[in-house]
């Protein structure tokens, strides 16, 4: 094995793979340290709080640097830059006033705006009103209202009568050149909190949020969740996925192959005929039914995916292998000094053609990944877990390619074809060291 | 006398099912028709023959790795098929062919130590001992530079001593040895040979040595045993049947062992006409009938001939010596 592995660094295509291979492993490693397993779960599942200053359907960060236009990463303005005056009106009334500056730079309008109200209250709670003065002394208030509980989330973009008021969309209007509508204006905006409170010890804070385009290192997915997660989790996932599935399947088979060469007679027979059995029933409706009416959780399709396939159809090629390896003279000499049936298949026979099996092994980690991937594209993947499959999944049922959020789709569908691509050098590689006769091709 | 027999074979018979339709059978390869005889403790015998006369079949049904169709095998005066696992521990295993007799996924210790773990032999450090004293014994020497190597670095006469190795480590009381030497180059097959010989003298076995070369019988062995479709035709110590072969067709093998005397080299040799006969429908009689030139007409290819016993101790299956 270790000569194997010193002649695979040799093949400049498995060191490609390895790499990728390697790669793929740390990434693997990577996610199942910095974020554990119920963390992850907890992350992509966490309702809308969890991801809320998150812009929605951003790209990642690093197309800025591709694009001429300069793009706009999101900017949280909160009570550390923030000017407050108070002052007092009466007893118990008090005015607020907290001011924020905006240098605004990017040449792309923001995805939205939402402003966070945090008040502190006894009773009566405080009325709010938000001024906007864009850079070139325009003024806009809007937003009066009473904020309830402690935190209140404005959402700016989605308020109504100031769509109608602005006729338009306010992460546009407010911040349009007035010369050249499809273009922001540059400069410094000013945003002014204008509370009252009712009570003596009452309090108020807030945060302005100004959503960007872009986001993180991945972007972000409909549900404002960081690709970035799904996308390391889905390392370790599809590498248990590929790897338990291909492993499990061919241990399996070849212990099967070679119990039915070995004792031959009616136990071949029944060995084959289940072989044939299972080669005309498919797979991936049956997987579909268990997703449907069992269960989706991953674990138990890949069990269910090696249960159908204990006996798989390589069965025959394996059995072939053993067939001519049984009349060897060595197992007859096992046979003379008194090794048993059960000795003669685990110590002898399959040992003997683990080597070639170990390409096939390999070659057949991408098949079972992309069949995970297939099936959360179906619809059928696990719904807790962030897979690559699941974040295809969402893209394509949100409409991803048509909204151009090309980077939803590419980014899971590389690293999909990356894990494919590192497995088949290194399975192919392997084939032509396990089978020197494949060579000379 | 009785006691001295380690390995009592009676009456037997080895026939191989050629293809089943159903009920009815097709018909028998005869690989061992009708064989007796018997191997002492510490006696070598060799089995000598053409190819296909049912010698491999014969070592095989020996080592009970056949069991027989008829007929009966004692060991130490026990029926083998009651004698089960035990038995193999008692027996070692000699093949043609040393490299396919080896499992080229093992190195040399795990080799040696697969009969001693199968049939419970000893502790962990007793049989490391063993190994060691067993690779000494056949000179794969120093043991520490083989221990550890797998069969294809070894050379064809090294593996062939580790197989002889493998097959006493187990202390056993018979050897089977079925044309150990065949494959071997002519310059390590009387390196083998002796080896065998140490061997057996060394811890007194029964060996039975198959093989279809003459020549190398007298490196050892006791007696001779020529089988000829099947059948034993002739039994006699060596040196009586080299000298006196009675059988016509232990004659004309005898005939054929390269003679390196150059007076000779222009005699024309006697070879028997014909093929050696099918062992799914072996002839009428004396199966040797229709190659024989001293064939008796009406009595060699009917009647089948019983072991008669022209001097003590030298059997023969021929109508001639009656």
């Amino acid at each position: 094995m270790k000569e194997a592995f010193k002649e695979l660094t040799r093949y400049k295509s498995a060191l490609v793979g390895l790499f990728i291979l390697f790669f793929l492993v740390a990434l693997a490693i990577y996610a199942v340290v910095a974020i554990p397993y119920g963390e992850a779960i907890r992350l992509w599942r966490g309702s809308e709080a969890m991801w809320r200053y998150n812009p929605r359907t951003a790209a990642p960060a690093w197309i800025d640097y591709f694009t001429p236009k300069r793009l706009l990463h999101t900017v949280i303005l909160d009570s550390e830059v923030a000017q407050k005056n108070v002052e007092v009106l009466s007893e118990r009334t008090r005015r607020i006033l907290i001011t924020y500056t905006l240098d605004y730079k990017a040449d792309v309008f923001p995805s939205e705006l939402a402003v966070v109200f945090k008040s502190r209250y006894d009773k009566k709670p405080p009325r709010v009103e938000v001024i906007w003065k864009t850079p070139d002394g325009r003024e806009f208030p809007f937003g009066r209202q009473i904020p309830s509980g402690a935190i209140h989330w404005y959402t700016v973009s989605q308020d109504k009568d100031l769509i109608s008021n602005l006729r338009g969309a306010p992460e546009k209007i407010l911040f349009q050149d007035p010369k050249d509508a499809e273009k922001p204006i540059k400069g410094i905006h000013t945003i002014t909190i204008k509370a009252y409170v009712f009570e003596s010890d009452a309090d108020i804070d807030a945060e302005v949020i100004i959503y960007g385009t872009v986001h993180g290192l991945a972007g972000t997915d409909h549900l404002r969740r960081d690709i970035g997660v799904a996308l390391l989790w889905g390392a370790p996932i599809a590498l248990a996925f590929g790897l338990g599935a291909s492993f499990g399947i061919t241990i399996s088979s070849i212990i099967f192959a070679a119990i039915g060469a070995w004792f031959g007679g009616w136990i071949d027979g029944v060995v084959q005929r289940l072989t044939e059995i299972r080669m005309v029933i498919p797979t991936l409706p049956i997987l579909i039914m268990v997703g449907l009416f069992y269960s989706k959780s991953i674990w138990v399709i890949l069990a269910v995916l090696i249960v159908l396939n204990l006996i798989e159809s390589s069965v025959k090629t394996y059995r072939a292998m053993f067939l001519q390896e049984k009349r060897a003279p060595y197992i007859e000499a096992a046979r003379s000094y008194g090794a048993g049936h059960l000795r003669i298949v685990f110590r002898y026979l399959i040992p003997r053609v683990i080597p070639w099996l170990i390409p096939g092994f390999v070659l057949a980690v991408p098949a079972y990944v992309f069949l995970e991937a297939s099936l959360s594209v179906l619809g059928l993947g696990d719904p807790v877990l962030p897979t690559w499959g699941k974040l295809l999944s969402d893209a394509f049922g949100h409409g991803a390619l048509y909204h151009g959020y090309y980077y939803w789709v590419l980014e899971p569908a590389f690293l999909l074809m990356a894990t494919g691509f590192g497995f088949t050098l290194i399975g192919y590689t392997l084939d032509k060291i396990f089978n020197p006769r494949l060579r000379e091709i | 006398m009785e006691d001295r027999v380690l390995l009592a074979v009676k009456d037997l018979h080895k026939w191989f099912e050629l293809r089943k339709w159903g009920f009815i059978h097709v018909g028998f390869v005869r690989a061992v028709d009708g064989v007796d005889f018997d191997i002492h403790y510490g006696e070598a015998v060799t089995f000598v023959g053409e190819s296909g006369c049912g010698k491999s079949t014969l070592a095989r049904t020996m080592l009970g790795l056949y069991q027989p169709t008829k007929g009966e095998i004692l060991f130490q005066g026990k029926r083998l098929q009651k004698l089960g696992r035990w038995y193999r521990s008692q027996v070692g295993y000699v093949q043609q062919d040393p490299y396919g007799a080896l499992p080229p996924f093992m190195n040399v210790r795990r080799i040696l130590l697969e009969p001693l773990v199968i049939n419970h032999w000893g502790t962990r450090a007793e049989r490391e001992r063993r190994i060691r004293e067993v690779l000494e014994e056949v000179k794969l020497t120093p043991v520490d530079d083989f221990i550890a190597k797998f069969p294809h670095m070894l050379s064809g006469g090294q593996q062939q001593r580790l197989v002889i190795a493998r097959a006493i480590v187990m202390n056993p009381k018979l050897l089977v040895a079925d044309e150990p030497v065949s494959m071997l180059d002519a310059s390590v097959r009387v390196e083998i040979l002796k080896l065998l010989d140490s061997v057996q003298k060394a811890h007194n076995l029964g060996v039975a040595y198959i093989t279809h070369d003459l020549s190398t019988v007298r490196y050892f062995s006791e007696r001779i045993f020529v089988m000829y479709a099947a059948k034993i035709v002739e039994k006699a110590p060596v040196k009586e049947l080299i000298r006196n072969p009675l059988h016509p067709y232990t004659q004309a093998l005898l005939d054929a062992i390269a003679d390196p005397d150059p007076e000779n080299a222009h005699k024309m040799r006697e070879v028997p006409p014909g093929e050696p006969p099918s062992l799914l429908h072996p002839p009428s009689g004396c199966r040797f009938h229709p190659r024989c030139k001293h064939a008796i007409e009406g009595l060699c290819d009917r009647e089948v001939p019983p072991e008669f016993e022209p001097t003590p101790g030298h059997f023969v299956s021929c109508w001639l010596h009656k």
